[in-house]
């Protein structure tokens, strides 16, 4: 190797291996950014918020002074919008998905759909908060303010509008998750249930579907990870920023955990940013226990279709 | 008479069939209202806005204070401090980003890119609204130290930790196309002599260039519709100017602070946040939609 030796350490090749080295460096360095930046993050957050959190912080109303403040009413505002939240995506995301996988025509309004929903994906949040606010609070203010159904509310800023909003915002991203899930099952499944002279809903029904479960719970959940975040939408069409009551109905006024935080983020005082840390820090737990369910079905799901 | 029984249960599953793909059609079409939702409303509150305020005055206007008296209507301003804060988070998104892509895309091991895949979609997941915190709490305290000067409220922090929320974006769409290139073309390059650099730089980064530029500018594009960061760091003070050592205010900041407050239906402060969500709106869809493009044009070339 003396030849290659002596090839390399020539002036100006001593420059390129230089420079080859200098570029991986930054790529790497670049890459570390990423990894510090979560550090310096979760560093932060721990720093101000682990002091304040305990049980009390927890099963406490929101107060003025910000020592005895709590985040039971946003925490049970969050609990009620996923619940609606999963009621509403669920079913529609996951038939949505079946019939642009399974049953669409390959014809234009099929690709419209599709490229629509591509498109919705990209639209910002704070623009499904004016649709919520427009449609949601005050078109249909009889049916999300309870008044049809005999409730004494009179706003339509309630659980339901928030659930509406938040579940028209996360469906492109379930839809497109679920057909995703749906593609991973081979063709062959559906061919033998044919074969055997079922119907294609039979097929999909006893065949795709069971198949296709795991990894289509792992878009829900992923989705849902998305709208227990999301803040921007929720305040636009007018949730409120203090809440010292447990909402008893879909109707009801509400607060979430990510408004919670916002509000005591934006006050200037040292003692609401450690309660607002100790908020991030649940939040983000939740998060965590989201995430970790939605890997365990994504490895149920490779596993099951043989990957 | 058994005949007819298979024949009544038939007809029942093909009934069933076409009920069930009617269920399921219906569903697919409640994206393509949402769209049209969105449009209606926006367009319609827009329309009523630019009965009251000619769009000579919207679109030109270089000062933003609809709670004056007189208001004033200009959203240069607003423009101007969500474009700031775009062309800032660009700027260190888009390199460190690239970098990152490379690096996962040519140079890490399977097994470090199975460890650090999970970092950026961690760091994806983050809600925007921690990352708020972690703007007013940790970065603008550590650009104070190094600017002294710098107020509480700045574009800059703003415009930091936009570019950190959006860097897992750039990095893991431009490792997708990065990858997409074929091997031999790397093979063909490392054969002529050339450094594994060198191919990254000449050969493979030009090669999936249409998908790394709708990597940046889906970036771009989450960073013009960013709202809570930006609400929390960047201040309420909307006007026209380059400097990021200033607060400033964007239109997605701006639709926040006015819903935060009251805006009963049919003021005109209503229909203010409607025309902002409108400019907004349409701006970001023109960048989706060029991205879209740009994509469909890599994956044609290497399909």
């Amino acid at each position: 190797m003396p030849e290659h030796t002596s090839a390399l350490t020539a002036p100006r090749d001593v420059r390129r291996v230089l420079f080859e080295r200098l570029f991986m460096l930054a790529c790497l360095l670049a890459i570390i950014f990423g990894i510090l930046a979560l550090l310096a993050l979760v560093y932060g957050i721990l720093r101000d918020g682990l002091t304040r959190l305990d049980w009390e912080f927890i099963t406490s109303f929101p107060s003025r002074r910000a020592s005895s403040a709590g985040i039971y009413s946003a925490l049970t505002g969050t609990l009620w919008m996923m619940a609606l939240v999963t009621l509403f995506t669920v079913p529609i995301g996951v038939l949505s998905a079946i019939y642009l996988e399974e049953f669409a025509p390959k014809n234009r309004l099929t690709s419209l759909i599709q490229v629509n929903i591509a498109n919705l994906a990209g639209v910002p949040s704070i623009v499904y908060g004016l649709l919520g606010l427009a449609i949601f609070v005050r078109m249909l203010e009889p049916i999300t303010s309870g008044q049809t159904f005999g409730f004494a509310n009179t706003s339509g800023r309630s659980i339901l509008a928030g659930s509406l909003t938040m579940s028209l915002l996360i469906l492109p991203m379930v839809i497109t998750a679920c057909q995703e899930a749906l593609r991973a099952v081979p063709q062959s499944h559906r061919h033998a249930a044919l074969a055997l002279g079922s119907t294609c809903w039979e097929a999909v029904r006893h065949q795709v579907l069971p198949a296709a479960l795991p990894g289509m719970l792992t878009s829900v959940i992923l989705g849902l990870s998305r709208a227990i975040g999301e803040t921007a939408p929720l305040i636009t069409i007018g949730a409120l920023t203090y809440v010292a009551f447990v909402p008893k109905s879909p109707f009801d006024g509400f607060t979430v955990l990510p408004i919670q935080i916002f509000n005591w983020a934006s006050r200037p005082q040292a003692a609401f940013h450690e309660n607002a840390a100790a908020g991030i820090i649940v939040l983000m737990v939740v998060l965590l226990l989201f995430n970790s369910a939605a890997i365990a079905f994504r490895v149920i799901a490779r596993r099951r279709l043989g990957m | 008479m058994i005949g007819r029984e298979r024949h009544a249960v038939a007809r029942g599953r093909v009934w069933r069939e076409r009920v069930v793909r009617a269920i399921t059609f219906l569903c697919a079409l409640v994206s393509i209202g949402t769209t049209l939702g969105i449009i209606y409303v926006l367009v319609s509150e827009s329309v009523q806005f630019f009965g009251e305020v000619s769009p000579i005055e919207f679109f030109g206007g270089t000062r933003w204070a609809p709670r004056f008296s007189p208001p004033q209507f200009g959203v240069l301003p607003l423009l101007n401090g969500t474009l700031l804060v775009a062309v800032g988070a660009g700027a260190v998104s888009i390199p460190l980003g690239l970098l990152a892509g490379v690096y996962l895309s040519e140079y890490a091991s399977r097994r470090t890119r199975n460890f650090l895949k999970p970092i950026l979609e961690l760091l994806a997941g983050v809600p925007t609204v921690v990352y708020g915190f972690f703007a007013i709490t940790f970065i603008t305290p550590l650009l104070q130290r190094v600017f002294p000067d710098l107020p509480i409220f700045n574009a800059l922090s703003a415009a930091v930790v936009v570019g950190v929320m959006t860097f897992p974006i750039v990095a893991s769409l431009s490792e997708d196309a990065l990858s997409a290139v074929p091997r031999e073309l790397r093979e063909g390059g490392m054969a002529m002599g050339a450094t594994r650099g060198e191919v990254i730089r000449r050969i493979v980064i030009p090669g999936a260039l249409s998908g790394v530029m709708s990597a940046f500018l889906l970036a771009l594009s989450r960073a013009v519709g960013e709202t809570m960061a930006v609400t929390l760091a960047a201040g309420a003070d909307p006007k026209v100017t380059l400097s990021f050592f200033t607060s400033i205010q964007t239109m997605s900041a701006y639709i926040v602070q006015a819903s935060l407050g009251d805006t009963p239906h049919g003021t005109i402060e209503y229909q203010t946040i409607f025309a902002v969500g409108l400019t907004l709106f349409v701006i970001t869809l023109a960048m989706n939609l060029l991205a879209a493009k740009l994509v469909g044009r890599y994956r044609q070339r290497y399909a």
